[in-house]
């Protein structure tokens, strides 16, 4: 009965503003104000400002010409990782941050940096200030091997890894040794030929990209020359995509060092396979007959059919100085091949071994729900289970993997269920939410002090100036406390 | 018809100074219509080239709603410009602008037109191979460039709808992510 009432009061509210002709104007400006219960039009609010977060706002922007968008994100920079995770010598990747800066810059969005939700705000009083909070913070963990050593020196998770060269503040100490002559990687995803790729390129060229100047420092004075990235399936269950080993093929002065017996019988299963799976499958078959040059001065390659069990310690019993690997053979096909030990063993002498099996979401509030065994947070084409008003994308919604088109895709999606659900009035959009107000008054009694996207820009400004008296694009800062000096001044 | 060739070079532009350091003579990631533009105009003088830039063609694009989107557009042109020139409707096309580094503008060419767009180069087709939707006759539309002959074809803008439930149980469990 107070809900009529209120909805008619609404409507009465909306009367006036078709009389008061300039106020309307004004909206239809906007583009027009398709739902007539609610005046100020839907409040949603996006929970990271990585790809997923930028896509869905995009679209919502989009899709309803009278929504307000706000994106929260826990570091003073946008982009997530576009800037963190994105190779330095993949530029062209980094091109979709041009479309995010259109977001962000929209009228009708609003970008918050320096927000930690979950500490400095909790997901309940977002949902009280929007009519709609989207999930999109990503996967901040990695998946970790559970086997003896792995705590040992010389031992690293690929997310530190790449977060280190790529300028992620909580990586800067990191300070691999990269004094061994091989590297093993773990997992052989396309983050695992980023890292391979890393420590094999030529520091010339990488010297042009904006890779931090201090990991550009110990690259230099690197003696990695052989990187071996060793994966528990076989050549025709490899993760990684074609670009990524086209690029192996093509490093200079690298050769492939492979073992033939990985591909035993693999030439005979090349025809029935799909196109994709089968070009990935002839050019790795390509490097192997081609194997290494005698003027190679490195080489790189895959191991397969391998699962680690344990990271060797050397004398001081702190370092690693090996791996022991557990020899596997498949059973089962299709999607559910499976490795299974022979119980072989072989152990390989390295130095620096970089785990890559795969990164992982972690819970935000404990009043979201969480899947704990699929790290993901439940739900039904982005709508969270049990949760009327909460939705996700991207890593946090189907898990860690694809390429950035995937979570492009599944972020439209998000945003077009969303939409779906305030038409068909499943988001209630019947009362006047606050939105940012609310939550940068709260914030500010908590003090904490927001970047805006105006102040990214100054921080965006520094980082390009100091990277064109090195001649790169940029040279990130490392600091968050100098992101934020920068940022307020 | 030098500014729509500027405009090519730039947006190849990173990744023909990637081919450049590349040491390998393999790889070609020269677009098939840069190396036609150039070639082109060697022959002919700025006036007659000035004049051929304001040939136009006729494409139509079936956009994933099942509307057809109808646009005459320049010669020399890659499908990628059209797309930006005349701000055409379709969501997330042309994510890398035009850098080969992913699939949003993949299109589905009648098997006709096709045959006439000529070879494929390896790094266009790795792309491809992550698109969603693939067929015998994809292309990107950043590799695509207008010519006389393509007048009037039909380009599909295939479905990305996937079930991202299913695909994330089909990947495997281990497999590390990349943005």
């Amino acid at each position: 009965m107070k809900r009529m009432t209120m909805i008619n009061f609404m409507k009465g509210s909306v009367m006036k503003i078709h009389r008061l002709s300039r106020a309307y104007r004004c909206l239809s400006a906007e583009g027009g104000v398709r739902v007539f219960s609610s005046a100020s039009g839907p409040r949603v609010c996006v929970v990271g400002g990585g790809p997923a977060g930028f896509y869905t706002a995009q679209q919502l922007l989009k899709a309803r010409q009278d929504a307000i968008v706000d994106i929260y994100e826990r570091l003073p920079v946008p982009f997530g990782l576009v800037r963190f995770g994105v190779a330095p010598d993949h530029p062209e990747v980094k091109n979709v941050i041009n479309t995010f800066t259109q977001t962000a810059q929209h009228e009708r969005c609003s970008f918050y940096g320096n927000v930690n939700v979950g500490k400095d705000v909790t997901i309940e009083e977002l949902r009280r200030a929007y009519h709609a909070v989207v999930l999109s913070y990503g996967a901040e963990g990695n998946r970790s091997m559970k086997i003896p050593g792995e705590d040992l020196s010389g031992v690293f998770s690929a997310k530190d890894f790449v977060g280190w060269y790529n300028g992620l503040p909580s990586n800067k100490e990191l300070c691999p040794d990269l004094s061994s002559e091989t590297a093993v990687i773990l997992g052989q995803g396309n983050v695992a030929l980023d890292v391979a790729r890393i420590l094999l390129s030529p520091v010339d060229m990488l010297k042009e990209t904006d890779i931090t100047q201090n990991s550009l420092a110990v690259l230099a004075g690197s003696n990695v020359r052989r990187v071996l990235v060793v994966g528990r399936r076989g050549p025709l269950q490899i993760a990684c995509t074609i670009k990524e080993v086209r690029e192996m093929v093509n490093l200079p002065n690298t050769g492939a060092d492979m073992l033939p017996s990985d591909f035993e019988g693999i030439a005979e299963a090349l025809k029935d396979l799909p196109r994709p799976r089968k070009r990935l499958t002839e050019l790795m078959m390509k490097a192997v007959k081609e194997g290494r040059d005698d003027k190679d001065q490195k080489c790189w390659g895959f191991r397969f059919f391998r699962s680690p069990v344990e990271v060797i310690a050397g004398a001081d019993g702190r370092t690693a100085t090996g791996i022991r690997l557990a020899l596997n053979k498949l059973e089962g096909s299709g999607e559910g091949t499976r490795a299974v030990p022979t119980g072989q063993l072989e152990d390989l002498e390295c130095g620096l071994i970089i785990s890559s099996i795969g990164y992982k979401s972690f819970p935000i509030d404990p009043t979201v729900p969480f899947d704990p065994r699929r790290a993901i947070v439940p739900n039904a084409m982005g709508r969270v289970q049990d949760t009327t008003g909460l939705y996700c994308s991207g890593w946090v919604k189907r898990g860690p993997t694809g390429v950035i088109a995937t979570t492009m895709n599944d972020s439209f999606d998000t945003a077009r269920v969303l939409v779906q659900d305030m038409e068909a009035g499943e988001v209630d959009l019947s009362v006047n939410k606050p939105g940012a107000q609310a939550i940068t008054a709260l914030l500010r009694t908590r003090g904490v002090r927001t970047v805006l996207f105006p102040q990214w820009e100054k921080i965006n400004a520094e980082e390009e100036k100091r990277g064109k008296s090195l001649g790169k694009p940029r040279e990130k800062l490392l600091d968050v406390d100098e992101m934020l000096k920068i940022a307020w001044s | 018809m030098s500014a729509c060739i500027l405009r090519v070079f730039l947006q190849r532009a990173a990744v023909m100074r990637k081919a450049a350091q590349q040491t390998f003579s393999q790889t070609r990631m020269f677009p098939q219509c840069v190396t036609e533009i150039n070639t082109h105009s060697r022959g002919i003088n700025t006036f007659t080239s000035s004049l051929r830039a304001e040939e136009k063609v006729a494409i139509h694009f079936l956009n994933r709603d099942g509307k057809r989107i109808s646009v005459k557009a320049s010669i020399g042109d890659s499908l990628l410009d059209v797309v930006v020139n005349h701000d055409l409707d379709i969501d997330g096309f042309g994510a890398c602008e035009g850098t080969l580094a992913c699939s949003t503008c993949h299109l589905i060419f009648e098997e006709a037109v096709y045959k006439k767009l000529g070879p494929v180069s390896d790094e266009e087709m790795d792309m491809l191979d992550l698109a969603y939707g693939l067929t015998d006759t994809s292309r990107l539309g950043c590799q695509v460039c207008l010519r006389k002959e393509l007048d009037g074809m039909i380009l599909r803008v295939p479905d990305v709808i996937s079930d991202a439930r299913v695909d994330s149980e089909k990947e495997s469990s281990t497999a590390p992510p990349k943005v």
